[in-house]
C-alpha cells in the first residue's frame, strides 16, 4: 500500500515538474495542481497505514487510521483549489490583454542588459 | 493576557470580512480598517511588555491541548516582530487612505489588506508547521491578489511569476511538512525540536534543507531571488512597502525561526555565511544597474537580506542579536523608502531616475524624508543601519569571520553608491528626458498630500528613535535572541510540563 502510494506521488510530482517547465500559463496552472494532488497524497501516505475512520467509540483505537494528516490534506486541498482558480483567472486576464498566456521575462531586465552591451560594443 | 494573543490575527480577519460587505462605503471602511490595525498595535504591544516581563506565553486554540490543537507562541523574537509588523500596517494603511493615485477605493483593498494582517501576523505566531504553512497561505493568497490589483499588462506578467514562484515554495512546504510528520510524528515546533535531534543526521540535514530552500524562495535569498525585483515594483506604491517592509521578512523570520529551534548547529554555518554573502553581493550589483526607484529599492531589499542571514549564519547570540536589529532597523526603512518612492511618482508621475531631477528646490520636504531612510539604509551614522550593522559586524570578528564581515562593508559602500544614483538623479541636476506633466503649485513647488507625508514623516522619526534609543532595542533584541539559543522556556510554555 505504502509502495504504492510512493510510486503514485513520484509520478504526480515528475509529471508536475514537466508541466511546470512549460511556457504556457495554462500547462503550469495543470502543473501545479497536479504537484499539489502529489503533496497531498504525500500527507496522507505520511499518516501511516489505512484503517478505520477514527471515530471515538467506533472501535478499538489502535485500529484507526491517524487523522491529523488528513486534516492537513483538507486543508492543503482546498487552499490549491482558490489559489487554481485564481491562477486561471490570471491566465484568462492574460489571454484578454494579449491574445496569449506566455510567461515573459522581465521586460525591464532585459531592456537595461541589452543597453549594457549596447555600451559596451561603442566602446 | 492569553486572550490578547489571538487578537493581531482575528480582529483583521474579522474586519475583512465586514469590510468585504461594506464594499461600496470607503469612509466606513477607511475607519474600520484604522480601527482594528491601531487595536491589533496596541495588542502585539501589550503582549511584547507582557512577554519581555515574564517570558514566553502560549494561547491553545479550542483548548486543544499542544501538539495535537493549533498552537499560537508568543515568544519575545515573535511579539518584536509582531509589534513593528503591526506599526508598519497601520502607517501604510494611513499612506494608502491619503494616496489619491492608488487602489484604495478600488474594488476589495481594504478587505485584502486586513487579510494580509492577519497573515503576516498569525506567520509570526504559529507555534507549529502546518499552521505556519497556512498562516503563509493567507498572507500570499492575499498578496497575490493586491499585487495585481489593477489588472493591467506589466502587472499581469510580473504577478504570474510571482504567483506561481510562491505556489511552488508552497508546495514544497507541504511536501516538508508532510515528510516531517512521516519522520517524527508531529508537526509542534516545541515537539519537534526534542524529536528531530533523534533523527539520523542524513533525514534531519534534508529536512533542514527542504524547509531553507521553501522559505529561501519568500525571504529571496541568493539563488532564489529573481522574482522579486520583477514583481514588486509593478504594484501600487502602498502594496509595494509593505511587502517590501513584510513578506520577505516573514520569510525570515520563519528560517531563523526554524534554524535555531529545529535544526540547532553548534557552530557557524559555512552554507548559511556564503548564502548571506552571496545574497548581499548580487542585490546591491543588481541595484546599481536599474533605473527606476522602486526596481533599485527592490533589489536593495534582497542585498538587505543577506545581512540578516549573515547574523543567522554566525550562530551566536550576539550574531542572532545583530541579525533581529537589522530586521527591525530594515522594515522600519525600508517601507519608509517606499513610501518615499510612491511620494516622487506621486508628484511626478514617474519613477524613472532619466525623466527625474531637480526635486530638491521643487520638493524639499520629499528630499529630506528620502535622505534620512537613504542614509541609514548605506549604514551611516547616526542612524539606525550603522547600529545594526555595527552588531553585525562586531559578531563577526568576535568568530574571525573575515570574509564575511568584508564583503558586508563593501556591500555598505556599494548601497551608498546606489543611493547617492537615487540622490543626484531625482534630487539634483535636470531631468535628461521630456519632463512628465507635474502636478505644480502656483510656486513651483509640488504637491504631497498630508496624509501620505504624515505616515512617512512619523517612520522617518520611528527609525531616529530605533538609532536613538539603541541601546535598550538591542538588550531587547539581545535578550530575543538568547532565548532563541536557549529554547527550553519556549518549549515548557507550549507543552505544558
Amino acid at each position: 500500500m505504502i509502495v504504492t502510494l510512493a510510486v503514485v506521488v513520484g509520478v504526480l510530482y515528475a509529471l508536475g515538474t514537466y508541466l511546470l517547465l512549460q511556457r504556457n500559463l495554462t500547462r503550469i496552472v495543470l502543473g501545479l495542481v497536479i504537484m499539489g494532488h502529489g503533496a497531498n497524497v504525500l500527507l496522507l501516505a505520511a499518516g501511516g497505514r489505512a484503517g478505520q475512520a477514527p471515530f471515538v467509540g467506533s472501535g478499538p483505537e489502535s485500529g484507526f487510521a491517524d487523522p491529523l494528516p488528513q486534516a492537513m490534506a483538507l486543508t492543503a486541498i482546498v487552499i490549491t483549489f482558490g489559489v487554481a482558480a485564481f491562477l486561471l483567472a490570471l491566465a484568462y486576464r492574460s489571454w484578454e490583454l494579449r491574445r496569449d498566456d506566455t510567461v515573459e521575462d522581465d521586460v525591464e531586465d532585459r531592456r537595461i542588459a541589452r543597453q549594457k552591451t549596447a555600451e559596451g560594443g561603442r566602446q | 493576557m492569553r486572550v490578547l494573543i489571538p487578537l493581531p490575527v482575528v480582529l483583521p480577519l474579522l474586519a475583512a470580512a465586514f469590510s468585504m460587505a461594506l464594499h461600496r462605503r470607503v469612509a466606513l471602511q477607511r475607519f474600520l480598517g484604522f480601527a482594528v490595525l491601531t487595536a491589533s498595535l496596541v495588542a502585539s504591544v501589550a503582549v511584547l511588555v507582557e512577554v519581555r516581563a515574564s517570558g514566553p506565553v502560549a494561547a491553545h486554540m479550542g483548548s486543544w491541548p499542544a501538539p495535537l490543537g493549533i498552537t499560537l507562541v508568543a515568544d519575545l523574537f515573535a511579539v518584536v516582530m509582531l509589534a513593528v509588523s503591526a506599526a508598519m500596517l497601520l502607517a501604510v494603511f494611513v499612506y494608502a487612505v491619503g494616496s489619491p493615485r492608488t487602489a484604495d477605493d478600488a474594488m476589495f483593498f481594504h478587505p485584502l489588506y486586513l487579510i494580509l494582517a492577519a497573515g503576516v501576523s498569525a506567520s509570526f505566531l504559529a507555534g507549529d508547521l502546518f499552521n505556519l504553512f497556512v498562516a503563509f497561505e493567507i498572507m500570499l493568497s492575499a498578496s497575490y491578489v493586491l499585487i495585481t490589483l489593477g489588472g493591467t499588462r506589466d502587472q499581469v506578467r510580473s504577478g504570474m511569476t510571482y504567483v506561481v514562484i510562491s505556489l511552488l515554495a508552497s508546495t514544497l512546504f507541504v511536501t516538508a511538512v508532510g515528510l516531517v510528520y512521516a519522520a517524527t510524528g508531529t508537526v509542534n515546533m516545541a515537539d519537534l525540536a526534542a524529536k528531530l535531534a533523534d533523527l539520523p543526521q542524513g533525514v534531519r540535514s534534508g529536512l533542514g534543507l527542504l524547509l531553507l530552500v521553501v522559505f529561501g524562495v519568500k525571504a529571496a535569498i541568493f539563488p532564489l531571488f529573481f522574482w522579486l525585483p520583477d514583481s514588486y515594483p509593478t504594484a501600487p506604491t502602498p502594496v509595494t512597502a509593505i511587502f517590501a517592509g513584510l513578506l520577505t521578512k516573514v520569510g525570515v523570520y520563519a528560517i531563523i525561526r526554524t534554524q535555531t529551534l529545529l535544526f540547532p548547529g553548534d557552530g557557524p554555518s559555512v552554507l548559511l555565511l556564503a548564502i548571506a554573502g552571496a545574497t548581499m553581493l548580487v542585490g546591491v550589483l543588481g541595484a546599481i544597474a536599474q533605473n527606476d526607484v522602486k526596481r533599485i529599492l527592490s533589489f536593495h531589499i534582497v542585498s538587505q537580506i543577506g545581512y540578516m542571514i549573515m547574523g543567522l549564519g554566525l550562530f551566536t547570540v550576539a550574531g542572532i542579536a545583530g541579525a533581529i536589529f537589522y530586521i527591525v532597523h530594515h522594515i522600519v526603512v525600508k517601507t519608509t523608502l517606499f513610501l518615499v518612492g510612491g511620494l516622487v511618482e506621486n508628484a511626478t508621475g514617474t519613477g524613472a531616475l532619466n525623466r527625474l531631477g531637480g526635486l530638491l528646490h521643487r520638493a524639499p520636504l520629499i528630499a529630506f524624508l528620502f535622505v534620512v531612510p537613504a542614509l541609514s539604509l548605506a549604514g551611516l551614522p547616526p542612524f539606525s543601519g550603522f547600529v545594526a550593522k555595527l552588531a553585525l559586524v562586531q559578531a563577526g570578528f568576535e568568530l574571525d569571520r573575515f570574509v564575511v564581515v568584508g564583503v558586508s562593508l563593501v556591500v555598505s559602500l556599494l548601497t551608498l553608491f546606489s543611493m547617492a544614483k537615487i540622490w543626484a538623479g531625482v534630487f539634483w541636476g535636470v531631468p535628461d528626458e521630456e519632463p512628465p506633466l507635474l502636478a505644480a503649485r502656483g510656486d513651483g513647488r509640488l504637491a504631497a498630500p498630508a496624509l501620505m507625508v504624515l505616515p512617512t514623516g512619523a517612520l522617518v522619526v520611528l527609525s531616529l528613535a530605533v538609532a536613538g534609543l539603541a541601546g535598550p532595542v538591542y538588550d531587547l533584541c539581545r535578550d530575543a535572541a538568547r532565548a532563541l539559543a536557549e529554547p527550553a522556556p519556549y518549549i515548557q510554555a507550549v507543552l505544558g510540563t
